[in-house]
């Protein structure tokens, strides 16, 4: 029964996954929606930054936000992603420890 | 393929396999903290080692693992749980949809495996270092970083359903916030250099807190996302990559 559970999660995480691939393969799009799919990362970045960063701690979400600020200070210096990421991690652990 | 090789450049596999690695390790600092903790949980669910590692081995995705593992300790129905990964994961058709325009071009031999190694943070990355689709040799740095990033996972789910947890609470919490840090520290550079990616970026925010006090998490993400792309229509410039 798991089994099962847990090879249906993968198709229906799959085939989403894979089909554009073969759409790509067959279709040529329009300029409009060229344009569209440039600028999905960036939605997509917008979209999974928030509102979920507030719930880093669900209870206390001005947490998640402020680790969200300093990332975008440390980013907006042109630090190295990595030192945002742990610059951040950092700021979270500090306001939950103190 | 259609790759040009052209004289002095220093793009060998090799080279690109290397770059992401190295690209991909970000990911791999914000996957280890989050593999472990989904282990554990799963563990706790009831689920054996091998199914815990071979829940992240095929689905690969880390909110749905979490929510299935969630789902299958509270004992809820097989169709519910595969139902709700559905919805949860969809947003990685768009995704994958505006990766493959990327890489069209590029043998069906090569987009298939890349595309299953799509997740919110592989895509992320990936997109953004666009620049690799049109190199010699791009594909390898495309799978090693989707390597790097897999590995991290899968290793990392193993782990934590075998030693449990091994960080200590308040730093595994702290750790929450490396992917969210990730994606503005992958969004910021852009907004630096055109604002215009801010204002896309921004409604989709909008639009998906919005949508999710009504509907699934996992359906205003992707509302946001579609949204906030076709902002992009009217305000990016042509050929803007």
């Amino acid at each position: 029964m798991m089994l099962l559970i847990i090879v249906g999660m993968a198709l229906v995480t799959m085939i989403p996954r894979f089909v554009p691939a073969y759409i790509v393969d067959k279709v040529n799009f329009p300029n409009w929606m060229n344009k569209w799919l440039q600028a999905i990362p960036y939605a997509a970045l917008g979209a999974l930054i928030f509102p979920g960063i507030l719930t880093v701690k669900p209870d206390q979400p001005h947490i998640g936000l402020l680790g969200g600020i300093v990332a975008i200070l440390l980013a907006f210096l042109g630090l190295n992603i990595i030192l945002v990421v742990i610059g951040a991690i950092a700021t979270v652990f500090l306001l939950t420890t103190l | 393929m259609t790759t040009k090789v052209i004289e002095g450049t220093p793009s060998t596999k090799v080279t690109q396999i290397q770059r992401g690695i190295t690209t991909g390790i970000p990911i791999m600092l914000g996957y280890l903290p989050i593999a472990i903790a989904y282990g554990v949980l799963a563990k706790q669910a009831g689920l054996s080692i091998f199914e815990l590692t071979m829940m992240s081995v095929l689905v690969y995705a880390g909110a749905a693992q979490f929510m299935g593992a969630g789902m299958i300790a509270l004992g809820t129905g097989a169709i519910e749980i595969i139902v709700a990964t559905f919805v949860l994961n969809f947003r990685h058709f768009v995704m994958s949809l505006s990766f493959m325009n990327r890489l069209r071009g590029i043998d069906l031999k090569w987009k298939v495996p890349l595309s299953l190694g799509l997740t919110d943070e592989s895509f992320s990355v990936a997109s953004l270092h666009g620049d690799k689709a049109k190199q010699e040799n791009g594909t390898y740095f495309y799978a090693a970083l989707m390597l790097t990033a897999y590995l991290s996972w899968v290793i990392g789910s193993c782990v934590g359903g075998l030693l449990g947890d091994i960080i200590p609470e308040t730093l595994s919490q702290s750790m929450g916030v490396a992917l969210y840090a990730m994606f503005i520290g992958l969004l910021v550079p852009s907004v630096k250099k055109e604002v215009r990616m801010g204002l896309i970026a921004i409604i989709a925010m909008l639009i998906n807190y919005i949508f999710s006090q009504f509907v699934a998490q996992g359906w205003a993400i992707v509302i946001g996302t579609v949204i906030g792309g076709l902002v992009g229509i009217y305000v990016l410039k042509e050929e803007k990559v």
